[in-house]
Formats: structure tokens, C-alpha cells, sequence
């Protein structure tokens, strides 16, 4: 029983190493800053997920009491690796790219980067959006 | 009614309840109960800060949602490691794509927004000045059109059902 427990541990933690490895390897592969974006976004949860499940299971089956410290990093990791994304690709698109490099909105209104929203500037943004 | 006044967001407390026992990591009456004080406390504390909140009228629907984004989570990490590893940088073909929006409520928007960045191949980059467009970055699609559906779709119209 415990030899199976530590052969599924091991599994998981080579898993998310290998996971780890491909997302930063992205980094230095891929072209653009919005192609590099993709690999910590995506390659990387399941490498820290990988590493959380394997912490799991490890005092679950082996230390015999229940952990829930790592479902509460993927939580925060969940809620958080999106909005950074978010903002680095915002700040990419102000400095880099110009509007005409991207689809039009086919609206009334341009992208947020580049146009003020309906009825003010950018400062109450998300207080004004209208209908 | 009194009920209702004293526990205006049942989810968030119950949210709150288990988010403080995971957190102090160990189940005993006394935590359950700090805890309890604190999902009562902290919706009402915080309410003038965040007016018109959502109300979500289908619970089962949000747990249906969470088991399709997860496994599409998984299914994201596989197919990004693979063309990061396998795809030379020439054949990797990235695209804009522009996502008109059918849900208006900012925190259905920001929950659409984080489940396309965390899904397979897109990361969303800006909403459009008035919050009725999405901008979205594919990494490698020779059909962008096939996304956008796809995006609609599969998670778009899940969340105006749990949200609308």
C-alpha cells in the first residue's frame, strides 16, 4: 500500500516537473510577448497542480491527515493567473500595438486600451458601462 | 424575511465558511463556528463596497460549469506543452480574435474573461470601451471563426444561465 502510494506521489510530481519544463521553456521559445504569454498561463497550472495533488496525497495516504492548504493555492492560483495575463497583455497592447493590427469591434465602441468608455473617461470605468 | 435580512448571500457565506476551515486546515466546532460568524459578518460588512451583486440562480449549474472548465484546463495544458515542445516558430499561426458579448454583467464578463485565459489556446487580452466585446489571442487555429463559436458556445451560454 505504501509502495503504491509513493509510486502515485512520484508519478504527479514528474508529471508537473515535466509541465514546469515545457512552460518555460515557451518562454524563451516563442516568438511575441502575446505568444509567451500562452505558456505560463496554461502549461504551468498543471505543473503546480501536479505538485499540489502529489502534496495531497502525500499526508492523505501517507502521513494519515487531511490537507487543504493545497486546494486553497489553486484556488488563488485560478483566480489570479488570469488577471495578470490580462494586465500584462493590456500593458503589451498600449505600448506596442496599434489599433488598426487588431479586429474592429464592429460597435459604436473601440477597444478599451484606445477609446474612453460611453459618458466619461477611463477613470470610473467599470461603474459606467452602459447598455 | 428576517431570514433573508440576516443572510442576504447565502453562497458567499457558505463560500466564506469553507474557505476559513480549509485555511486553519482542521475541522473542530470552534472553527466551524468562527467560521459561521465570519460568512454571517463579511457579506454584510462589505456590501456598500460592491452594490448589485449577481445572484446565481442555478448552484448545480456553477458545479457542472467548474467540471467542464477543469477538465478543459487539463486538456489546455496538454495541447499548449505539445505545440510549445513539437511546433517549429514558423508553423505556429497566432490570431485576434473579436467576440461580440451576449452577458452584460461585469462579474459574468470577469468569470468568461479568466475561463478563456485559463482554456485551451486563448488568453484574453481587453474588453471593448463599452464591456460588449471581448479581444481574445489565439495562439495556433488556422479557423478563428470555430473558436469564437466555440467560446460562445460552451461557456458563454452556460454562464447567462447561471447569471441571467
Amino acid at each position: 500500500m505504501e509502495q503504491f502510494a509513493e509510486i502515485l506521489i512520484s508519478a504527479f510530481l514528474v508529471i508537473a516537473g515535466i509541465f514546469g519544463l515545457a512552460g518555460s521553456y515557451g518562454l524563451v521559445k516563442l516568438r511575441d510577448t502575446m505568444q509567451r504569454l500562452h505558456a505560463p498561463t496554461k502549461a504551468t497550472t498543471l505543473g503546480v497542480g501536479g505538485v499540489l495533488i502529489a502534496s495531497m496525497l502525500y499526508f492523505g495516504l501517507i502521513r494519515q491527515s487531511l490537507s487543504f492548504h493545497e486546494l486553497l493555492i489553486s484556488i488563488f492560483l485560478f483566480l489570479t493567473a488570469p488577471i495578470t495575463a490580462n494586465f500584462i497583455a493590456k500593458t503589451f497592447l498600449a505600448q506596442n500595438v496599434k489599433p488598426e493590427d487588431i479586429p474592429e469591434t464592429d460597435r459604436a465602441y473601440g477597444w478599451a486600451v484606445y477609446e474612453d468608455p460611453p459618458g466619461g473617461t477611463g477613470v470610473e470605468h467599470e461603474d459606467q458601462r452602459g447598455e | 424575511m428576517l431570514a433573508r435580512r440576516l443572510v442576504p448571500h447565502p453562497i458567499i457565506s457558505v463560500l466564506l465558511l469553507i474557505v476559513w476551515i480549509m485555511l486553519v486546515n482542521k475541522v473542530t466546532v470552534g472553527n466551524l463556528l468562527l467560521g459561521a460568524i465570519f460568512g454571517l459578518a463579511v457579506p454584510v460588512i462589505t456590501a456598500p463596497y460592491w452594490p448589485d451583486r449577481p445572484t446565481v440562480h442555478r448552484p448545480f449549474k456553477v458545479l457542472e460549469y467548474i467540471l467542464i472548465v477543469l477538465w478543459d484546463i487539463i486538456v489546455a495544458n496538454v495541447e499548449v506543452a505539445l505545440i510549445i515542445l513539437f511546433k517549429p516558430n514558423k508553423k505556429i499561426e497566432s490570431h485576434w480574435i473579436n467576440v461580440p458579448l451576449e452577458l452584460t454583467s461585469a462579474e459574468a464578463i470577469t468569470v468568461l474573461a479568466g475561463t478563456i485565459t485559463m482554456t485551451p489556446g486563448t488568453v484574453s487580452a481587453m474588453l471593448s470601451a463599452d464591456g460588449g466585446n471581448i479581444l481574445v489571442h489565439c495562439l495556433d487555429t488556422d479557423d478563428p471563426d470555430s473558436v469564437r463559436a466555440d467560446i460562445k458556445q460552451r461557456y458563454e451560454r452556460r454562464l447567462k444561465e447561471i447569471f441571467q
